[in-house]
Formats: structure tokens, sequence, C-alpha cells
């Protein structure tokens, strides 16, 4: 297919209402190009077809053959190609269909392949994770490198890391604007009459989430009836018909324009949805809960939206629309969140996608019959009189209330009781109070002692605790909050931190892989248990290199390290001599190591 | 406008409650006599009264069988009618020594008709750390200007392991309402409890070596105030003695096992704890050899 191109002769318009530009439409292979005929017009051409969705005009209905193009990157701005004739336009559509499904297979291919083995994006992930993880880094490399651990191993206890990333896109979606739709005001310009509304594919999300109407209207009319664009300007034209709260103009447009009046009239669907909801709400349990809560036919007691009261004629009351109604609609709306994820441009698909999710809910709903029966059975569940029930004889737990002092005394502790020596102990007592009283008497008569200090023990006593603090201040450092780590020199200091780091990497991993039961286990306990050696041999060797004042403290950081090696090591032994004793002794079965 | 009382208030207006040990049992065999050491901790009182005008000092005694409240320098009946008995106290410690002498002699009788002599001879240190507690909560609430509260334990008997959980909870209580806890510690053998409560609250622990510059001792490390501490070096232990006491034997232990759920500490395996009643399941130990002798069986057969 690809290779073949197609030329025809077209008329190029930017919308519905241009005349048209006469000029050439060649697509080839992979591209599409409008050439004018006309050189100095700038309505020149180019694009992908890979980023092309056509909408065209049907063979029977009286408008001419146009083949309507919306690039994807361009922001929904439809290109509209009139045709000669409608086999050429029939030609240019099925060439540019076949040439978007001809790119599609190749993604398909490659989609397949790289599912087998990591995706390009993990690997990047992982990539960026290293780079930016020095500490990370030089565990891998220390570790992966030396083939100690495989990648995979590294990576299964950090899949935290990994996976933040895609967690937090699939996670955490994005909210509506809290913005109501009718807040958006046009732009006008003041010299000519014309207001002009601005869409995004954002605010059409909102109108169809907020006015199912509205996205039913939308899916019948368009583009049966109307083009999309006229879709807009007649809705628009409804919302300004409502801010000018002139209800005889409404009630008079609406006569003329059936359309136009679908957008006037009040949401039906929405009411029949609420009145369902209504009609599920248990009213034994809300008591508030009744029509009055059918919000969407709330009228606020005629206070419009700016505050002021107006007074309507009956016939025209379906034209007006109230605040209330608005704010708690959108309330509702953004309350829900996004209920698809369809990120299309395409205003229909939108549509069509809403109205399935809201069908899905609706018949998710209409379980009735059982909502009914659940309902009635909670009724008469919540209804039911006391007295007149049968009595119900709960499994009675005995209350087991100890006895306080069995408390208290078990605070006392168990001491044997000798009385010789508990006698011997009174007497000793007495007489000590005795001696605590005369000392009172005494001090009460001659006062305080004088000199109440001799000064060559004072002095000792100064000397004695500015010794003590001075060499604590060297032990632990001027500064309590100063750490020992940072008065070791810099090397020193990053390698006990990465000591530490691998000392907690390691054993995890030796940790894990007890008890052994495959020989791919055995090799990796073994790779571990090497290393784990190298690690404490190098610990020892900074210990010793270490300058004399720092020794001590560092040997105290390093014992703990240490004493986790040790663990290892020594259950390792343990196991090496349980397997040899058990192979030794017992029968050797197949393939057990 | 401030009123005069706070202009005068600056930062180092402290309250020291002190914890004065007045076991018969220590204070029978000391190298220091119970007056000598009174007088000692009498000038070192004047001293901190005499460091600012608004100071204040609560004395507590901590008998054998009892505590009570020996002193307050703020009540102002302190010089009231107290013939001055020859040349000796000046009156504003005539009261306070009156009071500790009725103090002991209640604590006398207290513990004739206790009956068992089966405790270590310790002083009683949880009820006197509870009473200064609840004075100086008392304080906290008086209003918005109080002086800056500190606990200072004079003791010299040995801990008392079966007060463990009480004076625990006081530490703790202490830690809460940010006091901290000053120890001075006499005695002969090393008392955990006095580290912990110094170490925990983050006050001053220390051993004096020479008991008859114990005057000393006390004006250069337990008088300053907390204000002052954050620029003034103080002696710091090297290490604390962090051993807990079991609660079934009271025995004082490095080792042991924990109730998860009321974190009661026993020495020795128990199926329920006595405590809070949780029934303890089989130890992870005796499970964990069943298991791996059955994954070993799983290949044989």
């Amino acid at each position: 297919m690809a290779g073949e191109q197609v030329e025809k002769r077209v008329k190029y318009k930017s919308s519905v209402k241009d005349p048209g530009t006469p000029g050439f439409l060649r697509i080839k292979e992979g591209m599409l190009l409008f050439v004018p005929n006309d050189p100095k017009s700038d309505s020149k051409l180019k694009v992908q077809t890979q980023n092309i969705t056509q909408k065209f005009t049907k063979e029977g209905s009286n408008k001419p053959p146009w083949l309507n193009l919306t690039i994807k990157q361009l922001l929904g701005r439809s290109h509209i190609f009139e045709f000669e004739n409608y086999p050429d336009m029939h030609a240019c559509r099925d060439f540019i269909t076949a040439l978007g499904k001809s790119d599609e297979e190749p993604k398909k291919a490659a989609v397949l392949t790289s599912t087998e083995q990591l995706s390009i994006k993990e690997l990047e992930i992982r990539f960026k994770l290293l780079r930016e993880n020095s500490e990370l880094q030089r565990l891998h490399k220390q570790f992966v490198e030396s083939k100690v651990l495989t990648e995979d191993e590294f990576w299964a206890t950090r899949k935290k890391l990994l996976g933040k990333d895609s967690i937090r896109k699939s996670k955490q979606q994005l909210g509506l604007k809290s913005m109501m739709v009718s807040g958006i005001k046009p732009s006008t310009d003041g010299r000519t009459n014309r207001v002009t509304f601005n869409l995004t594919p954002e605010i059409i999300f909102q109108i169809f989430a907020e006015k199912p109407a509205v996205r039913q209207a939308f899916i019948n009319y368009v583009p049966s009836k109307m083009t999309e664009k006229d879709f807009w300007t007649k809705y628009f034209r409804a919302e300004y018909l409502y801010s000018t709260k002139n209800t005889a103009v409404a009630a008079a447009e609406a006569a003329e324009d059936e359309e136009l009046a679908v957008f006037l009239k009040p949401d039906e669907i929405l009411a029949r949805e609420t009145r369902q909801k209504i009609r599920r709400v248990d009213p034994t349990l809300d008591m508030e809960a009744d029509e009055g809560d059918d919000y969407s036919h709330l009228m606020d007691h005629g206070i419009q939206r700016d505050g002021t009261m107006d007074v309507v004629e009956p016939q025209n009351d379906q034209f007006k629309r109230s605040l209330l109604q608005d704010l708690n609609r959108h309330a509702a709306v953004v309350l829900e969140g996004r209920s698809i994820d369809v990120d299309s441009e395409d205003t229909r698909i939108v549509a069509e996608a809403l109205t399935r999710v809201k069908q899905v809910s609706k018949g998710d709903g209409e379980t009735t019959k059982d909502a009914n029966q659940e309902r009635l059975e909670r009724m008469s569940r919540v209804a039911g009189m006391e007295d007149l029930q049968a009595p119900q004889n709960f499994p009675l737990a005995p209350l087991s209330i100890k006895d306080p002092r069995d408390y208290f005394e078990s605070q006392q502790g168990n001491v044997v009781n000798v009385p010789g020596v508990a006698k011997g102990l009174k007497r000793n007592v007495h007489e000590a109070y005795g001696l605590l009283k005369e000392s009172i008497v005494e001090i009460r008569a001659t006062g305080l002692s004088d000199p109440l200090i001799k000064p060559e023990v004072s002095f000792e006593v100064f000397s004695s605790l500015t010794r003590t603090i001075s060499t604590a201040k060297n032990i632990i450092g001027k500064n309590p909050r100063e750490c020992f780590l940072d008065r070791l020199p810099k090397s020193t200091k990053d390698e006990v931190l990465h000591h530490w780091t691998s000392i907690q990497e390691l054993p995890r991993h030796f940790w894990s892989s007890y008890p052994i039961t495959t020989p791919y286990l055995h090799t990796k306990v073994g790779k571990l248990k090497d290393a784990m050696s190298n690690t404490y041999s190098k610990l020892d060797a900074m210990k010793e290199s270490v300058q004399s004042d720092l020794r001590h403290q560092v040997s105290l950081l390093v014992r703990p390290m240490q004493q986790a090696l040790d663990a290892a090591f020594q259950h390792y032994e343990a196991d090496l001599q349980r397997r040899t004793a058990k192979s030794s002794g017992g029968e050797r079965p197949n393939g057990y190591v | 406008m401030p009123s005069v009382a706070s202009k005068q208030y600056s930062d180092d207006v402290s309250l020291l409650v002190l914890l004065l040990d007045t076991n018969p049992l220590f204070w029978s065999n000391t190298s220091i006599t119970f007056s000598q050491f009174l007088s000692h901790v009498l000038a070192f009182l004047n001293a901190v009264l005499g460091l600012n005008q608004l100071n204040q000092v609560v004395v507590i005694a901590t008998g054998y069988s009892s505590c009570d409240y020996i002193y307050d320098s703020s009540l102002t009946s302190n010089h009231g009618n107290f013939e001055s008995r020859g040349t000796g106290m000046p009156p504003l410690f005539a009261s306070l020594l009156k009071k500790l002498e009725d103090f002991v002699t209640k604590d006398e009788e207290l513990s004739r008709e206790e009956g068992h002599e089966d405790r270590t001879p310790s002083c009683l240190l949880s009820g006197s750390l509870s009473m200064a507690l609840c004075y100086i909560q008392r304080v906290f609430r008086s209003g918005h200007l109080h002086p800056q509260p500190r606990i200072l334990c004079l003791q010299g008997s040995p801990d008392g392991p079966e007060q463990y959980v009480a004076v625990m909870n006081s530490i703790f209580s202490a830690q809460r309402l940010m006091v901290p806890i000053d120890s001075c510690y006499i005695g002969v053998q090393n008392s955990a409890f006095l580290q912990q409560a110094s170490y925990i609250t983050g006050g001053v622990h220390h051993t004096p070596k020479q008991l008859d510059g114990l005057f000393q001792y006390l004006t250069t490390i337990f008088a300053t105030d907390l204000h002052s501490r954050g620029f003034v070096q103080l002696p710091k232990p090297i290490g604390v003695d962090f051993r807990a006491s079991c609660f079934c034997h009271k025995k004082t232990i490095d080792m042991g096992y924990i109730c998860s759920v009321c974190l009661s500490i026993f020495c020795e395996h128990h199926k329920k704890c006595s405590t809070c009643g949780s029934v303890f399941g089989q130890s992870k130990l005796d499970e964990a050899s069943s298991v791996s002798d059955k994954k070993r069986k799983a290949p044989h057969t």
C-alpha cells in the first residue's frame, strides 16, 4: 500500500463557512500534502497520516462531498476538503484508512516483543535511580557487577522505588475543576454584536458530565442533523438566553427551533435519575429524604443567580434555571470525579463513553427487587419492638474481678521470710532512727558546721570536676549534638557508612535464602557468605588504620556490624554441619543437594 | 503595661524541689554523719535562695516508710515564733529542722507498725517523686508567671526494685511535664533508677567522690538554673545503666521477655501476662524448628 499515492483536485476549507481555496491534495506514503492553486495563498498543509482522524459526509445526504480531517496535534482544528465528486472522496478516505492500519501493525509487533523482556521504560527508571542515588550506585556496582547478586535480586527488594512512577500515574486521577461551566464568560468585542465562547475538551467533558440531556442531544443530532460547531453554537445561544433572564424571548426561540428547545428545557434525563435515587433512599433512616430533595426541580423562591428577585409567568416557568440547581448539579459531578479515562479529542467518543458509563451504573442500580427486599428487612429490624421479641440468650462470659491485693502484693516480690533475721533487722532499724534523731537535735543546737567546707577539699573537688568535664568533652564531643562521625576523616566516614548499607543489604538476602531447598539458593548463599567475609575483613582493616584517639569510638561503631555478620556466619556454619551430618547419616534421595 | 512582678521575672527563676533521703538504715553506716550532711544541704539551699529573689525551694523528706513536705520557702509562716535556741540555726531553717524531726518520729512509728522487714533497705523514692510532681503541677496551674521547676534527688540508699514501676511512671510524667530530675547519689552502689531518671528527663546525674566536699559539688553542678544550662558545661556520665527489674521477682535483669500488649517485663517464660492477662502464644523458636523439619522431610517422600 505504501508507495502509491492519490492525488485529487479539492477545495480546502478551514471551516464550514469558508468558501474554500482550490488546490491539489496529494496523499502518499505517510504524508498528506495540500498545495493550493494560487501560490500566494498560505493554506498549504503538510501532515502525517498517523495523526489524522477523519469524518466525512455521507453520499446520500444533500451536502457536498466533504472530508473533514482533524489533526491530533493541532488541537482539533478541522480541515475540510471539498472534493469534486463522491468517488474521489471515498478513494481518499480509503487510502488514508489503509495507511492508518498499516501503521498500526508494526506497533503491535513491537509491543509483543517488549513484554517478554523488561520494558525500556523500566530500564530507564532503573538507570535514573542509579544516577541520582550515588549510594545505590555504589552498592549496585559492588554487588551486581561482582556477580554476588543478580540484577533481579538487587531490584527485588526495591520494588517501591521502581514502581513509584507507574503507581503515581495510575493511582492518582485528575479531578474536575470546581469552576462551574456556567461561569465561563464569553469574550465580547465591544464593536460588533458577536460573543465568542472558547471551548476546550475539558469544558466539553464537564458539560457532558453535568447535563445528560445535552449529551444525549449531541449523540442524536451530530453529525446527522448538524455539525458539531452548529451544536455548540446553539448550546451557547441557549446559555446566553439564560443569562439574559429573558424568559419570554427564551420561550419564543424555543418554539421556533426545536433543537434549541432541548437546551432550554429542564434536563429530563437528570430528573429521571434523581427520582430513581430518591426512591432508593431509605426514608426510615433519613427522615428528610423526600420530594424536596429533588434538586433538579428546586425553584428557590425566585431568587436568581445574582440575587435579584424575579417574577415569572407560569408558562415560562420551565425556561428558568436557578443558581441552586446549577450549584448542586455541578457539585455532584465534581465529587463523582472523572468516571471515564478517555482522552480523546473527539467529542462524540467522549459523549458515547459517558453514556455507556451511566447506563452501566444505572443497570447496577436497577436490581430493585433485591434492593427492595433488603430495605424491607432493614426496616423490620430497625422498627422491631424489644419487649415483643423473644428473649435472646447470649452466652455469658463470667466476670473475673481479681482481688486487687494480688496485684499489689505481687509487686512486693517473693522473698523468704526468716524470722530470726527480721527481729535483728527491726532492732537495727530502731537504733538507726535513734541515731538519726540525735543528729537532727545536734544540728539544731550547734547550727551549721563552721567552716562549712575546707578550702583544700573544695579545690580538689573543683579540679576533679574540671578533669571530668574536659575528658568527657574529648570523648563525647564539645557539642552534645555533634555526631562522632563528623570527627572522622571524610574517607573513613564514607567507608563506614558504605559498609553499614552493605551490612544491611547482604544479610537481608542471606537470611531470606534460608532454609535452603534448591541448589540455586545454595550457590547464592555461598556467594553471599564470601562477600560478607570480605566486608568483615575490610572492617577489621579499617579499625586498625584509624588514628589512636578515635579507635575506641570506631570500634564501638563497628561492633554491631561485626556482630551481625558473626551471627550470619554462625548460622551458616551450623547449617552446613547439620547438612553434612544429615547427608552422611541418612539416605540420600535423588535431587537433594 | 507589664506589672512590676513580670519585669522582675527573668529567665533564671527556678523552683527547686529537693528530695532528701532520710533512710535511717543508710545513715547509720556512712562516712559522713547526717548532721554534717544536713549542714551542707542547708547552706546549699540558702545559696539557691540567694541567687535570685524570686527563687523558691521545697524540701520533701524521703523516709523509709513514708514521705512528707518538710519545707516550702514560699510560705510566710516560716519565720514564725521560733525561739532561737542558742547560737545555732538561722531562723529560716529552724522550722525545717523541727518538721524534719517530727517526720522522722512519725516514720519510725509507721515502720514499727509495718511488720515485715523483708524489703531491701531502700527509701521511698517513688512516693517523694510523686509528691514533687504534684506540687509542680499545682505551680504550673497557678498562672503564667511561675518559676521553672526542677527536681533534685539527694539519695544514698540503694534502689528498691519493687518500686520500679512506680518510679518509671513518675519519670515519664516528669518527662511529659518537661521537668528535669537531677540526681546526686552519695551511696556506695550505683543507682540505676536515678541514672535513668536524669537521662530520660534531661537532668544531671553525678556521684560525688568526696563527701566532705558535698557543698562544693552541690553549688557547682546542681545550683545552675535551667536557662543557664544551655551554655554551661556540666559533667555528663559516660554511660547509663538501663537495666530494668522483672515484674515477677523484682530482680534486675539484662535480657528477658516482654508482653507485647502492656510491655511488662518478665525474666522467664510465662503462659500469661500477670499485669494485663493476655495469653502468650507459642514461642517462635519452637515453631521455626518444627517447620524446618517438615520442609526437610518433603523431598524424601
